[in-house]
């Protein structure tokens, strides 16, 4: 097997945060050994609900932020010392798309020159080539040069957000963090888009970390699937299966929770409690005092990740349990 | 709840000190005291004579250690001119000011800031666009031009009022009408943007949609929330009161404050200057300190945050 | 039946810009109703006009009926009873929707003393009350606390325990957990069928999410540039849309569970109001749409037992879409 271009390897990450305007720090841990793999063309998604550390964990990866402890390395090497040449050589290769496409461009330049940007950043092309690359991009994203000379404000959502993925793609690069990419945009839209991104994904062989709050766009766009719960990856593993058959609690509720056309709400899993609060993570499993199934143990012992089939590891002590136990001690 | 004040009242001495230090740099390097008092006729022995009465022989890191030490002292000089304490020259002139300020303050907010809530309230309305009109020529004019203007219409055409002096109440009309206008005019537009800002909020919305009669979702709901970005400007104008009708004063020869202050500059009055100065500063830090306390009276949000601890 | 609420050609226009063109709806007493479209479709429109809660500039016609009885227009006096007496709004944003510098005591006794017969400690103890209802722990201290205090899916219950407050025969949700996380969003959704059940109360839930109308209503309506395009049992819409549009809106969602498939995602985007099609609004994205689709605009027919639809092609649609089934 090749080694994966991303590989991540148990990064952590907290934040001082001073509770009002008197108070005293208080560390929010807002992520907490969290270890990932994408190989390359393949695309992992992260799912989880605010507070979880999705965005931050993205952040990380792309070196955007430093972890605290634990590293990154892309393409096998580790992340240059930032602001280095090797630094900006890797930063090429890796992208950034957010959910607010209007936030991200430049509201008084066309969005041609802003998808030029990064080609005369980074010095690539003669002139000529550089207008032929930009023309290539906004084909490459379904728009025609007649969007390219016009205003950010002058365009819908979608359009924006494909302009946004167009500057990102300028620099070819291998690797692309997508965080909520769709999230602001209609359905109709949101599913131009995200067949967009997987035409791209294939044609360029992108690997793609796709960060969303929404499990159906997810599953439609990943080959793997990290849920994420208050700093922790609570279960990975491939998305088809995870989605049809999860073994966390919180990935059954999360499941659960998504409507589907054609179903009643009865049976569905209700989670008691308030979302998530990093500042205050509960000891233990953290799920534990919204956990439906909770034992005494989890309150007390944070679960690991464990392998607990082909293609699936699970954080929880129901379903790793004693078995898992005995099964490592045999 | 002590840090809060300690950071707070910390900047605002910080806030006092720089002022102080800017007016010091600024006139000492502007032109000779002694020149400008003893005019450049004065015989050479008579201007060093002054110069080293008043240390103006001493190197300028050496005044302004100086200057410091004797307000720490409460000692803020004499009046380069007369020789009188200059603390007693400044609080001779702060009636005859406040006597033009305090009626303008209450003028400004009686009329501004109904104007605002009324514009707001009638958005779009010929009276919405009248009194935007009024406020952005009330404060696009600058108050010289106004108290001319004033000047022109009531003091010279129909000679109803004196154009200047302090010798009645009449001679204070126009200046406090000139102060009011422009002030008024300020609060009105700043009332108008914030009510509309806060009638546009969902809270608004969800009131309405609870059945509360319009006229109480203006007064219970929008007034209150409006009110936090209107005391700012209130502070700012009470800061005013001491020092804000320089110009007013001058064009009206009233005898206050803005007119010594002028009178003290010209001549590099040194004491007399910065003793207004470090009094304006004093007000001006004094009003902001007392809206954060009003901020955290007003808003829940911030008080809150005051309480955790 | 009488409906309890009717709402006939309802149009709404700022600005001479049209963005509500002719709605009809109406529900019966205790009936779920779920109002689909994308952004600018008019859906929460459509109910900020019937309450009388849009800006003056806006101009609406048509005619709302609540038991029989015109409210478009009322007087003033007449819609505050209206308005949160028999009909309840509840809003998309938590973190904006309540008064941030009034307490939650303010705000829901407020509501109570306009619309019950309550006086000093009774409404206290009904404000209690309908906080325990809505699930808010503590309620008897938490009750003094002011909105930033809590979380968004507690405002959101703070909401419905304000809606509840004058006993509506209606409840409107905008959009009521959009904001929201998926947990918190189904714990809200959860209060909101238990509340209805146990009150017998009408609700109209507009979404722009199809699941979670279809989950929670008897009714859906599909709503696009400023009209009702389709309206049917909600177990029939998914299984069997017959508007392109609605065809259109179910193909873009990402299943959750089988095969995966390509999205149908529907070109172009949405008309601008101000710039309107000639005909049908949905034409110029249309792939069924023929040469008449460009004249006049088609208006909501019923093609069954309780569905209708505003499509000329409908028949056309509903072949292509058996077909696409058949494959």
């Amino acid at each position: 097997m090749t080694t994966p271009l991303v590989e991540v390897a148990s990064i952590s990450r907290s934040y001082s945060m001073r509770s009002g305007m008197f108070g005293r720090n208080t560390a929010v841990h807002a992520v907490d050994g969290v270890s990932l793999a994408i190989r390359k063309g393949e695309t992992l998604g992260l799912v989880g609900e605010s507070g979880s550390g999705k965005s931050t964990t993205g952040r990380i990866v792309l070196g955007l932020e430093p972890p605290d402890r634990g590293d990154v390395r892309f393409g096998g090497k580790p992340m240059a010392a930032p602001g280095t040449p090797a630094w900006r050589a890797q930063r090429a290769r890796m992208q950034m798309i957010f959910q607010d496409p209007l936030g991200a461009l430049d509201r008084r330049l066309p969005v041609a020159a802003q998808i030029r940007e990064p080609l005369d950043i980074h010095g690539l092309g003669t002139s000529a080539e550089r207008e032929e690359r930009v023309r290539e991009l906004l084909r490459a994203v379904e728009l025609t040069p007649a969007h390219g000379v016009r205003y950010p404000g002058a365009l819908s959502g979608g359009q924006r957000q494909r302009v946004v993925l167009a500057r990102a793609l300028a620099t070819k690069p291998d690797f692309l963090v997508c965080d909520e990419p769709v999230s602001a945009l209609d359905v109709s839209i949101q599913a131009q888009v995200v067949n967009l991104l997987c035409d791209l994904q294939a044609q360029l062989e992108l690997t793609l970390l796709f960060i969303s709050h929404d499990l159906r766009v997810v599953r439609q766009i990943s080959n793997i699937v990290a849920v994420m719960y208050l700093g922790r990856i609570v279960e990975i593993g491939n998305a088809d299966d995870l989605f049809a058959r999860p073994e966390h609690p919180y990935t059954q509720a999360l499941v659960s929770a998504s409507p589907a056309p054609g179903r009643r709400s009865a049976g569905r899993i209700v989670l008691s409690g308030d979302p998530p609060n990093p500042a205050a993570r509960p000891q233990g499993c953290a799920f534990h005092p919204r956990c439906p199934r909770a034992i005494a143990r989890c309150a007390v012992e944070t679960p690991v990740l464990a392998v607990v089939g082909a293609d699936r590891q699970v954080a929880c002590h129901l379903v790793t349990g004693p078995q898992a136990e005995t099964r490592d001690a045999a | 709840m002590g840090r809060y004040f300690a950071i707070r009242i910390g900047r605002a001495a910080l806030t006092i000190v720089l002022v102080v230090t800017f007016a010091f740099v600024v006139l000492r390097l502007s032109g000779d005291p002694a020149l400008m008092i003893l005019g450049p006729e004065a015989p050479p022995e008579v201007i060093a004579a002054f110069r080293k009465a008043w240390g103006l022989d001493d190197p300028i890191w050496f005044q302004y250690l100086d200057y410091f030490h004797a307000i720490a002292k409460g000692e803020l000089g004499r009046s380069m001119r007369d020789g009188r304490p200059a603390i007693q020259l400044v609080l001779e002139r702060i009636p005859a000011t406040l006597a033009l300020t305090l009626p303008a303050f209450v003028f400004k907010v009686a009329l501004g800031v109904p104007a605002g809530i009324y514009a707001a309230l009638h958005r779009g309305s010929g009276i919405d666009r009248a009194v935007m009109m009024t406020a952005v020529a009330g404060f696009t004019v600058p108050s010289f031009v106004l108290a001319l203007l004033l000047v022109l219409i009531f003091a010279v055409q129909l000679g109803w009022l004196p154009s200047g002096g302090q010798d009645s109440w009449r001679h204070a009309i126009l200046p406090i009408a000139t102060l009011s206008l422009g002030g008024a005019a300020v609060l009105a537009r700043f009332t108008r943007s914030a009510m509309l800002e806060v009638l546009g909020q969902p809270y608004i919305r969800t009131a309405s949609a609870k059945g509360v009669p319009w006229r109480k979702v203006v007064t219970s709901h929008a007034l209150p929330n409006a009110a936090i970005p209107t005391v700012t400007i209130l502070g700012f104008m009470v800061g005013t009161l001491i020092a804000g009708a320089v110009v007013v004063e001058s064009v009206f020869s009233w005898p206050g404050v803005g007119r010594l202050l002028v009178v003290a500059v010209a001549n590099r009055d040194l004491a007399v200057v910065q003793c207004i100065l470090l009094l304006v500063a004093l007000t001006m830090v004094t009003s902001n300190l007392v809206v954060d306390f009003l901020y955290g009276f007003l808003d829940p949000r911030l008080r809150a945050k005051g309480a955790h601890t | 039946m009488a409906p309890l609420i009717s709402i006939e050609r309802l149009s709404v226009a700022f600005n001479g810009v049209p963005v509500l063109r002719g709605v009809d709806l109406s529900l019966q007493q205790g009936e779920a109703l779920g109002l689909v479209g994308e952004s600018g479709s008019g859906k929460s429109v459509t109910w900020l006009a019937a309450l009388g809660l849009l800006p003056r500039q806006a101009k609406v016609t048509g005619s709302v009926r609540l038991d029989g009885r015109e409210i478009l227009g009322a007087p003033a006096a007449e819609l505050d009873r209206v308005r949160g007496g028999r009909v309840a709004m509840i809003f998309q944003d938590p973190a904006s929707a309540l008064n941030p510098v009034l307490t939650i005591r303010r705000q829901l006794c407020e509501a109570l003393a306009l619309h019950r017969d309550l006086s000093g400690e009774a409404v206290k103890a009904e404000a209690r009350r309908l906080l325990d209802v809505v699930g808010i722990p503590d309620a008897k201290r938490r009750i003094e606390a002011y909105p930033h205090e809590f979380s968004g899916g507690q405002v959101q219950r703070i909401m419905i325990a304000m809606a509840l407050a004058g006993h509506p025969d209606l409840l409107i949700a905008d959009e009521p957990t959009t904001a929201l996380d998926a947990t918190i969003q189904a714990q809200i959704l959860d209060l909101l069928a238990t509340i209805r059940r146990e009150m017998g109360m009408a609700m109209v839930l507009i979404s722009h999410d199809l699941g979670v109308v279809a989950e929670n209503c008897d009714r859906v309506a599909v709503m696009y540039a400023g009209r009702i395009v389709e309206e049917a049992p909600a177990n029939q819409i998914f299984a069997d849309p017959v508007h392109p549009y609605a065809q259109g809106l179910i193909g873009a969602l990402p299943p959750l569970d089988g095969p995966r498939r390509r999205l149908t995602a529907i070109p172009g985007t949405v008309p601008d109001p101000a710039r309107m099609p000639a005909g049908c609004a949905f034409a110029p994205r249309c792939s069924l749409a023929a040469e008449p689709c460009c004249v006049a605009a088609p208006s909501l027919a019923p093609i069954s037992d309780g569905r209708s639809v505003a499509c000329i092609r409908a028949e056309a649609s509903r072949r292509a879409l058996l077909g696409m089934a058949a494959e």
